[in-house]
């Protein structure tokens, strides 16, 4: 049984990923992610993990060389944020075109411009599409625990893709938080050493990355498709085996007081703890207000989420990123599109909020609560809102 | 009536600067303003800051700034020199910035020969982001991402940036400088001006490297800092004048 300690996350998230014993790791400084890459720097130059660290010029360079290191069969991990994430964006979809199983934190934080650096998730949501097994954070044991079974779940041979674990930036990287830190030897036992499919060697060669026109090049997107929609069978079993190792269960979607629930809120990553303090006050109040939890983005969990709301009569879909022109946040395009297909359609609001670091206290939430419950319209509604912005 | 021999430069802004005590950027910020109000070029000057800790240089400077993205600062002076010719356009960046994530763009804006200025501010290390290693961060410097200092093998050579743009034929001017001492400063400000008058006499691309103070990264106190580029980092990456094509300079080859 791991000890349970007081770390920052990115530290704690940095100590996770050396107990995973990585080969390589491939880093460049951005605010809130660059404590993960000097922490894991610090554990190589004191020994403690055996890897090779290499600080290189950008983030372009950082993918590219996990990348290149993933294909010697090498256990490979990065971090990045923002900016950094967008400068990434060209290789991502090659990782996992080439299907390697990187892994990487995200500290999200917000897009420019304006320049900031503070949290919110338009720097994963333009990644969308990209191919990669996302996964989000709600607290600091999360993001330790999401960290390491991220490596299970990208070499598992039937899924070999890319995992990033979105950590919100500040709010969870730079937040001391109490976090049970597992043993080497229960992580070893977790996690076996990484059997790659293929790798680059003289003595077998092979080709990765090769050229495919209109005669491949399809296939080879739908294989990627169905490789990532499998990989939720593999992502249940994991959180399976570590719920029974750990005690700690992990679910694609997480509810709280949702059972009896009227109204239904949904948020995704470390926003979901303040929406729970404003969910036991409403519940105080009488008022039959509950919580949904999305941890998986991709792959989607269409089923999980349909179950999830099957009762609400309304339902408020927060956003901490806008598809611009759009159908409003990203996440309520989602929800959207997986209630459609479903018996069940309850009015569904959607709040765009905490762009750009902007704080979301309690009140905010019992707020949007009170403004859905007096909206005695319940048709369906194509609109969003900015909530508490200026005018 | 006291007569007024020193006083803040006209286009610096009534901002307090937020750079950290014995930081070289506050002194290269005055420099570059009292040289605009020294040539009086003030509203036809366009800067462009980076990311780093100079982000907010558009708080300090009362000028057109328009911001780049981390390294993007000389293609996107390209762009506003190119449309605004008769602008002086100066980008202002860290070693991070110019050396590593936009050497391509200082490169290739070089090669072409852009009639731009860059100030170049090298402290060796990622100064915003908590002093990671950097481009320039010397062999056997420790920082936060080489705890057990730069190793060669591992994380490369210091790169100099001065020497390796001056072969290039679309560069005009280039000076390494520093801020150390009175003189230095006094040094620095006379390349800030000819770099300037290298664009406005439309010679190509001028690059000012300043070597600067990075007392709180380097863990040192200011004048520790000082002493530490005169006798540590300026042994590395040396004072000198690396290209000047400019007339003057020309004839003095010429003479000698």
């Amino acid at each position: 049984m791991g000890k349970r300690v007081g770390l920052e996350v990115t530290v704690a998230v940095a100590e996770a990923v050396a107990l995973c014993r990585i080969d390589m790791a491939g880093g460049y400084p951005i605010t809130p992610q660059s404590h993960i890459a000097e922490h894991l720097s610090n554990l190589v130059a004191d020994g403690v993990l055996d890897a090779e660290f290499v600080t290189v010029e950008s983030e372009h360079s950082a993918m590219s060389a996990v990348i290149g290191a993933s294909a010697t069969g090498a256990r490979s991990y990065t971090a990045t944020a923002s900016q950094g994430l967008l400068l990434m964006n060209e290789l991502l979809p090659i990782a996992s075109a080439m299907r390697l199983p990187i892994c990487m934190a995200i500290a999200n934080r917000a897009v420019s411009g304006p320049l900031n650096i503070l949290n919110d998730h338009s720097d994963i949501m333009p990644q969308r599409d990209t191919g990669w097994i996302t996964l989000f954070a709600e607290n600091g044991q999360e993001a330790v625990d999401l960290s390491i079974q991220a490596f299970k779940i990208a070499e598992h041979k039937d899924v070999m893709l890319p995992v990033c674990v979105n950590i919100d930036g500040f709010q969870l990287t730079h937040m001391v938080e109490p976090v049970e830190m597992p043993t080497q030897e229960e992580v070893d036992k977790f996690l076996p050493p990484f059997a790659p499919h293929a790798t680059l060697h003289p003595a077998k060669p092979v080709t990765m990355g090769a050229f495919a026109m209109s005669d491949y090049f399809a296939e080879i997107m739908k294989a990627k498709d169905e490789a990532i929609k499998n990989s939720k069978k593999v992502i249940l079993e994991v959180w399976d085996e570590w719920g029974k190792m750990f005690g700690r269960n992990y679910k694609a979607v997480e509810s709280y007081r949702a059972q009896d629930a009227e109204i239904l809120m949904l948020t995704m990553g470390s926003m979901g703890e303040t929406a729970q303090v404003a969910i036991d006050e409403l519940r105080d109040k009488g008022i039959k207000a509950g919580l949904v939890k999305l941890r998986l983005w991709r792959p989607f969990p269409f089923e999980e989420i349909r179950a999830a709301l099957k009762n609400a009569k309304k339902l408020i879909v927060t956003d901490r990123a806008c598809s611009f022109g759009g159908p409003g946040g990203p996440v309520f395009s989602e929800i959207k599109s997986a209630l459609y297909a479903g018996d069940h359609h309850p009015a569904i609001y959607n709040f765009i909020y905490g762009l750009g670091g902007r704080d979301v206290p309690v009140q905010d939430f019992t707020g949007m609560f009170e403004k859905v419950i007096a909206d005695t319209d319940n048709k369906a509604k194509d609109t969003y809102e900015f909530w508490g912005v200026r005018e | 009536m006291a007569k007024v021999i020193f006083q803040r430069p006209k286009y610096l802004k009534e901002n307090v600067f937020h750079y950290c005590p014995g930081c070289g950027h506050s002194i290269a910020h005055r420099l570059i303003a009292e040289v605009i109000e020294e040539m009086g070029i003030r509203g036809i000057t366009i800067g462009v800051p980076p990311a780093g800790c100079a982000v907010l240089a558009y708080n300090y400077f009362d000028l057109d700034m328009i911001e780049a993205q981390h390294g993007r600062g000389p293609a996107l002076a390209t762009g506003l020199k190119r449309t605004l010719p008769d602008r002086f356009v100066f980008s202002y960046q860290g070693d991070g910035d110019l050396a590593a994530i936009g050497i391509a763009e200082s490169f290739h804006a070089a090669n072409r020969g852009e009639n731009i200025t860059v100030f170049f501010i090298n402290n060796a290390v990622y100064g915003m982001t908590g002093g990671q290693m950097a481009p320039t961060t010397i062999l056997e410097q420790r920082t936060t991402t080489t705890p057990a200092g730069r190793h060669k093998t591992l994380d490369g050579y210091p790169v100099k940036v001065c020497e390796l743009l001056s072969q290039l034929p679309g560069v005009a001017y280039a000076q390494r400088c520093t801020l150390t001492s009175p003189a230095q400063v006094n040094k620095t400000k006379k390349a800030i001006r000819k770099a300037f008058q290298c664009q406005k006499d439309a010679l190509g691309f001028s690059i000012v490297e300043i070597l600067s103070p990075c007392p709180t990264n380097w863990k040192m106190s200011p004048i520790d800092a000082c002493k530490w580029i005169d006798e540590v980092m300026s042994k590395e990456f040396p004072l000198d004048v690396f290209k000047d094509i400019t007339p003057a300079a020309q004839k003095n080859t010429e003479a000698v």
